[in-house]
């Protein structure tokens, strides 16, 4: 196995609840708590979770567009946790973001050209016609047309438009594009176009993804792993057919067994959830996940479960020791 | 019920041959009526501000002989108590309303985007400076005027700083809501994740969604800075007595009022009509760039 590209260690994050005369913080909504996993070069990560879990706030952490409260990133081997200034600017060269909404993410005053060569132009300065040149490349690669590079955000569809987010983060030839819900906000015919150009790149360019979504059957095609997020931490991680044929997580159960599938013969177990996600202002003592865990049991209630391998090759977190007679 | 229903919608419009045959400038007169009146109110007075010089009429010779002259004849709006030419003198005065004005809408446009953009960007200073503006402008803007020309020498330029220092922190509220709501879109973060330095992040991606509320803000600026100097100039504290602005006139005509009213009106009238041309451009500006205001046409 080769060395980790990226290495997230312990990741957490609280957001302060202010409250008071004075706004002292008075209480912290931990919106990721403990979460750690490794991405290998050209490999896709896929990270699911339902919404609210913290899984967009893992990636904004890993660009360091926020703070994180503890934890540790690491890129080759470096820790890039407290970077700042050149060195700083140097990760956000080889990590770059493809954002969930492709209207908001992309300036409106500017044309596409400009957007795409914004990226190129802070870290290099380069000679108009040659910014150009990499510029009608780089929308080729997504396929866009080069005369795309004239217009505004508005005049393209959001299909384009995610394309144009897509070129924009690759113009530096990053080894990590953190992929937030990329296809969420588009039609599914325009999904499946969006996806298979990902996975184009990868292959031609090697890069490797860490895809956020709460889309599992998305996340099955394009992913090599799963990471299953619950309330701000990873209940199971592993290999995709691993996750997806045996998942060991009872969390994982229900959001496979809840996914929709286009055979309406086919039978199979479903396993429903009561309730809501308790407010991660105030998550359930011991193993966040039972108060609403069909097969919850003493210790769920007492103990914080840790993420422990499995015999199918995945680790999950979650103290029944042998969930197989459930999935059964 | 189907009666109504089968007149069409549109029957009482013109035919669309006419509607475009309209030239573009009268559509936009149509529809932006209330600039094009302020703006042309405002050409006017600029017009003659700078073509002062060039006028019949000085403002300085005094003709004792001639005191408290009425309109008509060799003055075409009269003399005041020293016998000079009131025309004169309010065109001249123009030109100190429109400087002052211009100035103090540049500056503190300027300088109010400075800090408001500092404040708004980086969340350590917004509290300091916040506070800052704030108790700036719990102090009158005309007192501050008065106590800061009061330290200094009276000169037009005195006056201009006086004005400005007061209304800073309005422009620095209204840029600071605009850089708060603006920092946490998409597009900035995605620039910020590009790798763009927070100079270049604030001047190419958070400045340009300031500037159409600025120019509204700053028209505004502009009509209160004249107001403020005519009423600097009225109390003793604003333009040195010498030179013809309209607040000067105005409180020298007090003692004549009864016995020639155009002493007063003069500069009134052209003070009042200035200040409502610039509103209007204003609320012009206002309806054309804000983008809550729904588009009517």
């Amino acid at each position: 196995m080769t060395a980790p590209l990226l290495e997230i260690r312990d990741l957490k994050k609280d957001f302060p609840v202010r409250g008071g005369l004075l706004g002292r913080s008075v209480r912290a909504v931990k919106a990721v708590d403990g979460v750690g996993f490794t991405l290998r070069r050209g490999e896709t990560l896929g990270l699911v979770g339902e919404s609210g879990c913290g899984k967009s706030t893992v990636g904004k952490l890993i660009l360091r567009l926020m703070e994180p409260t503890g934890g540790t990133i690491r890129l080759d081997g470096r820790d890039m946790t407290a970077a700042r200034g050149a060195v700083l600017r140097d990760f956000r060269r080889q990590v770059q973001m493809v954002f969930q909404d492709p209207y908001a993410s992309l300036n409106p005053r500017m044309r596409a050209g400009a957007i795409v060569a914004e990226t190129i132009q802070n870290y290099e300065t380069l000679p108009r016609a040659v910014l150009r040149e990499r510029v009608a490349a780089l929308l080729g690669k997504v396929g866009l047309r080069p005369d795309a590079m004239e217009k505004f955000p508005f005049e393209f569809s959001g299909g384009q438009r995610q394309r144009l987010g897509i070129a924009r983060a690759l113009a530096l030839s990053p080894s990590v594009i953190v992929a937030d819900e990329p296809v969420s906000a588009l039609d599914v015919s325009v999904q499946a176009q969006v996806i298979n150009l990902l996975m184009d790149l990868q292959r031609d360019l090697g890069v490797a993804y860490l895809f956020i979504s709460h889309d599992l059957g998305v996340v099955e095609h394009i992913a090599h792993r799963v990471a299953v997020m619950y309330l701000g931490r990873i209940v199971e991680i592993g290999e995709t057919a691993a996750i997806f044929s045996a998942p060991r997580h009872p969390y994982t159960q229900a959001l496979i067994s809840a996914a929709p599938v286009s055979d309406p013969r086919l039978r199979r177990l479903r396993l429903y959830l009561e309730g809501d996600v308790p407010s991660p202002l105030d998550p359930p003592q011991g193993c966040a996940f039972h108060t609403r865990c069909p097969f919850a049991f003493d210790r769920c209630r007492r103990e914080v479960p840790v993420l422990g391998p499995r015999a199918t090759g995945q680790a999950a977190a979650c103290h029944l020791p042998d969930p197989q007679a459930v999935a059964a | 019920m189907t009666a109504i229903a089968t007149v069409p919608p549109d029957a009482d419009r013109p035919p669309a041959a006419e509607v475009r045959r309209r030239p573009p400038l009268w559509r936009f007169v149509r529809r932006n009526p209330t600039l094009v009146l302020g703006l042309a109110i405002l050409v006017a007075i600029a017009a003659a501000a700078v073509l002062a010089p060039l006028l019949p009429g000085d403002p300085f010779t005094m003709q004792p002989s001639r005191r408290l002259a009425p309109a008509g004849g060799a003055f075409l709006l009269g003399t005041d108590a020293l016998g000079r030419d009131v025309f004169a003198r309010t065109v001249h005065g123009a030109r100190v309303s429109l400087t002052v004005g211009l100035s103090v809408a540049a500056l503190s446009v300027l300088t109010g985007l400075a800090i408001g953009l500092t404040a708004g960007y980086v969340r350590g200073l917004d509290t300091t400076v916040m506070r800052l503006m704030d108790a700036l402008m719990s102090l009158p803007a005309i007192l501050l005027a008065i106590a800061l020309v009061s330290l200094t020498k009276a000169s037009v330029a005195t006056v201009i700083v006086a004005i400005t220092v007061p209304e800073i922190p309005r422009v620095v509220r209204l840029v600071r809501a605009v850089v708060l709501t603006v920092r946490d879109q998409p597009y900035v973060q995605a620039a910020i994740a590009g790798g763009a330095r927070t100079p270049k992040v604030i001047v190419r991606h958070i400045m340009p969604s300031t500037l159409a509320p600025l120019v509204v803000q700053a028209t505004y600026v502009c009509a209160s800075a004249i107001l403020i100097e005519a009423a600097l100039s009225f109390l003793g504290a604003g333009s040195p007595p010498d030179i013809p602005s309209w607040g000067n006139m105005i409180a020298s005509s007090r003692l004549h009022l009864a016995r020639a009213p155009w002493t007063m009106f003069a500069p009134g009238l052209a003070l009042a009509l200035t200040v409502l041309a610039i509103n209007l451009i204003g609320d012009g500006l206002r309806d054309r760039l804000d983008p809550r205001l729904a588009r009517r046409m």
